[in-house]
């Protein structure tokens, strides 16, 4: 083995340190510690974490822009003619549904995002930290929002471009895309759940298409559902996508009523009840 | 129990499906001392420092950090220790100052005190001019420095450090080393694991080596290897043709037994002190045979193992190991 070299090693050889000077020695010597902060300030903490991430790693916008770009595009002129005769009227039945399906769509990230962090190497840091146990997960699911908004805004401001009239007025607007956060958020901890339990990122974005897959497609999102046979009427019933789209529709046009709205928050605070325990179970035991 | 054992831990058993990565591992670290763990890949290493660490709940047995049970007073423990490892590590996305302001601030700095403790660290740990660049950006050693400074916000009183020198230059390592010391120097307890008998010897004060799952032999350095000898010699031939004869010599000059190696032209022996080496190369010359090469060297692991376990330290990577 080499002897420490002088000139290029930390100079922190315990003999010859000198605790005035040595600021690595006055770094690392026990300190006062702050007091312990509340869960919230732990989980807006992460959530400045995943706003730093976007930030550095920007591509990660990418899809949340294009992808409904695209999707409002296609969706429109590929079938707007042929469902309901013309463009603008398809629009205005089409653009709330489209809106659920990208925002929907991205909420796969936050799985994929945990997935990631395991794989990477920060997971069991965050988990070594005396820190509320939710903290990561809710942080990452805080800074999911701003991804949610910015593809709603996109989505929104091609929709009025193209023609979409909400017949609810701004508030209808706001109210319709609060309620889609919402159950985006809840719909996000069943993500997290596959997020822990697949083993590599790109498992995990498998999965949640294949479990995306047929709550969107198959769902009141791109026409009626009257045309459908019996078994596909049932489930598209059934689908809390199709509850979800209808009170954002509704909310958009100005026509949502109270069960409509009440349906989907009733959901998502199942969803929320049964998947986040879920998640916070394999967070705490996951080896 | 002691007051003054950092660590102790009795009977820790992990399973992982029907590999058993842990198997009855009992410890006893001292405060304000360097342990070392030394074993080979797969060897139940890391599996053990997470359970200590509170990331994985032992099957069986039970373990206290400064006296808090890791199972049930997980949180307790977390607050007085550090963890640098394979995965606990940083984000690679986040610059250095981030890194450790996000640390910072989710042990409750404000914004100014987090902002403070980073550039602190940053300096101390000699990446002031990295402070605003992406962690991927890092060198190794770099890398290993931001990982450490990121385990010491908080100046914990018990660091666990995962292999903190593999992958390392060794100039990279000779400064991992001197930081182990100052903190060590400070009152800090270091538990490390390493795959290098050297380092294991240059470091730490106590020495546990781990082998599927169980500690086969615990004791200082010089312990250690006074049980395995204080080192060997090897030799290697120009002709293989006259191994066994080179394997008479050496049995007679040295009165130790002498192992062929897989090289047809290799030999070795284990002795107990260097200088008696020295009467080997007259009695092989006076024998005729022609020696391409002698060396001399410490016992290696492979040696330590091979004398503890009798069989050599391969590093049959445990699938186990890989996803804990």
């Amino acid at each position: 083995m080499s002897a420490p070299d002088t000139s290029t090693s930390l100079g922190a050889s315990p003999s010859t340190g000198d605790g005035e000077l040595n600021p690595l020695r006055a770094a690392i010597a026990p300190r006062q510690r702050p007091a312990r902060p509340s869960a919230l300030a732990n989980a807006l903490t992460f959530g400045w974490r995943a706003l730093l991430k976007i930030k550095h790693v920007p591509e990660q916008l990418f899809d949340v822009t294009l992808t409904p770009i695209i999707f409002t595009l296609m969706f429109t002129y590929l079938f707007g003619g042929a469902i309901a005769g013309d463009v603008r009227t398809y629009l205005q039945f089409l653009l709330p549904g489209i809106l659920v399906q990208t925002v929907l769509i991205i909420t796969v990230y936050t799985g994929f995002t945990l997935n990631t962090d395991i794989t990477k190497g920060v997971f069991d840091r965050f988990r070594s930290l005396p820190v509320w146990r939710p903290a990561p997960v809710v942080g990452a699911l805080l800074g999911d929002t701003v991804r949610y908004t910015v593809a709603s805004v996109i989505t929104l401001g091609l929709g009025f471009i193209l023609g979409f009239r909400a017949g609810g007025g701004i508030v209808g607007v706001l109210l319709g895309v609060g309620l889609l956060l919402v159950f985006a958020f809840s719909i996000s901890w069943i993500f997290t759940s596959l997020g822990l339990v697949m083993r590599s990122p790109n498992a995990v974005m498998g999965t949640s298409m294949l479990v995306l897959m047929p709550l969107t497609f198959a769902s009141n999102i791109f026409v009626r559902p009257e045309t459908m046979p019996s078994f596909l009427q049932t489930w598209v019933d059934l689908n809390p996508v199709s509850h979800l789209v209808t009170a954002v529709r509704g909310l958009m046009a100005g026509t949502a009523t109270f069960s409509q709205v009440a349906w989907v928050l009733i959901a998502s605070a199942a969803i929320t009840a049964v998947a986040a325990p879920i998640t916070m179970r394999l967070y705490r035991t996951r080896s | 129990m002691t007051n003054d054992l950092a660590v102790e831990a009795h009977g820790l058993v992990k399973h992982f499906g029907t590999t058993k990565a842990v198997d009855g591992i009992d410890l006893a670290v001292r405060t304000g001392t360097v342990y070392g763990v030394l074993g080979p890949n797969g060897a139940g290493k890391t599996t053990a420092v997470r359970i200590l660490a509170t990331l994985i709940r032992p099957d069986a047995g039970t373990a206290t950090v400064l006296g808090h049970d890791v199972r049930h007073e997980a949180d307790a423990v977390r607050s007085l220790i550090g963890l640098t490892g394979q995965f606990a590590s940083v984000d690679e996305d986040l610059t250095g100052t981030e890194n450790l302001v996000l640390i910072a601030r989710l042990y409750g700095f404000s914004r100014a005190a987090a902002r403070a403790r980073a550039a602190e660290l940053l300096h101390a740990f000699e990446l002031d001019e990295a402070a605003d660049r992406s962690v991927k950006t890092f060198s190794g050693g770099m890398h290993r420095r931001i990982d450490l400074a990121a385990s010491m916000v908080i100046s914990p009183r018990v660091l666990f450090l995962d292999e903190p020198t593999t992958g390392l230059d060794p100039r990279s390592r000779t400064q991992v080393w001197d930081i182990i010391r100052v903190l060590v120097d400070d009152g800090a307890t270091v538990l490390l694991t390493t795959q290098y008998l050297e380092e294991a010897d240059t470091l730490a004060d106590r020495i546990a080596v781990i082998d599927h799952g169980k500690v086969i032999a615990e004791g200082t350095a010089s312990e250690l290897k006074a049980s395995v000898g204080s080192g060997s010699v090897h030799l290697r031939l120009s002709d293989a043709s006259q191994r066994l004869l080179a394997q008479e010599v050496m049995t007679r000059t040295l009165g130790v037994p002498v192992l062929l190696g897989t090289d047809t032209s290799a030999l070795s022996a284990r002795i107990g002190r260097a200088r008696d080496a020295t009467a080997l190369l007259p009695d092989l010359l006076d024998a005729g045979i022609d020696v391409a090469e002698v060396s001399l060297g410490q016992p290696s692991l492979d040696e330590v193992f091979m004398a503890l376990t009798g069989h050599p330290a391969e590093s049959d990577d445990d699938p186990a190991e890989e996803v804990a």
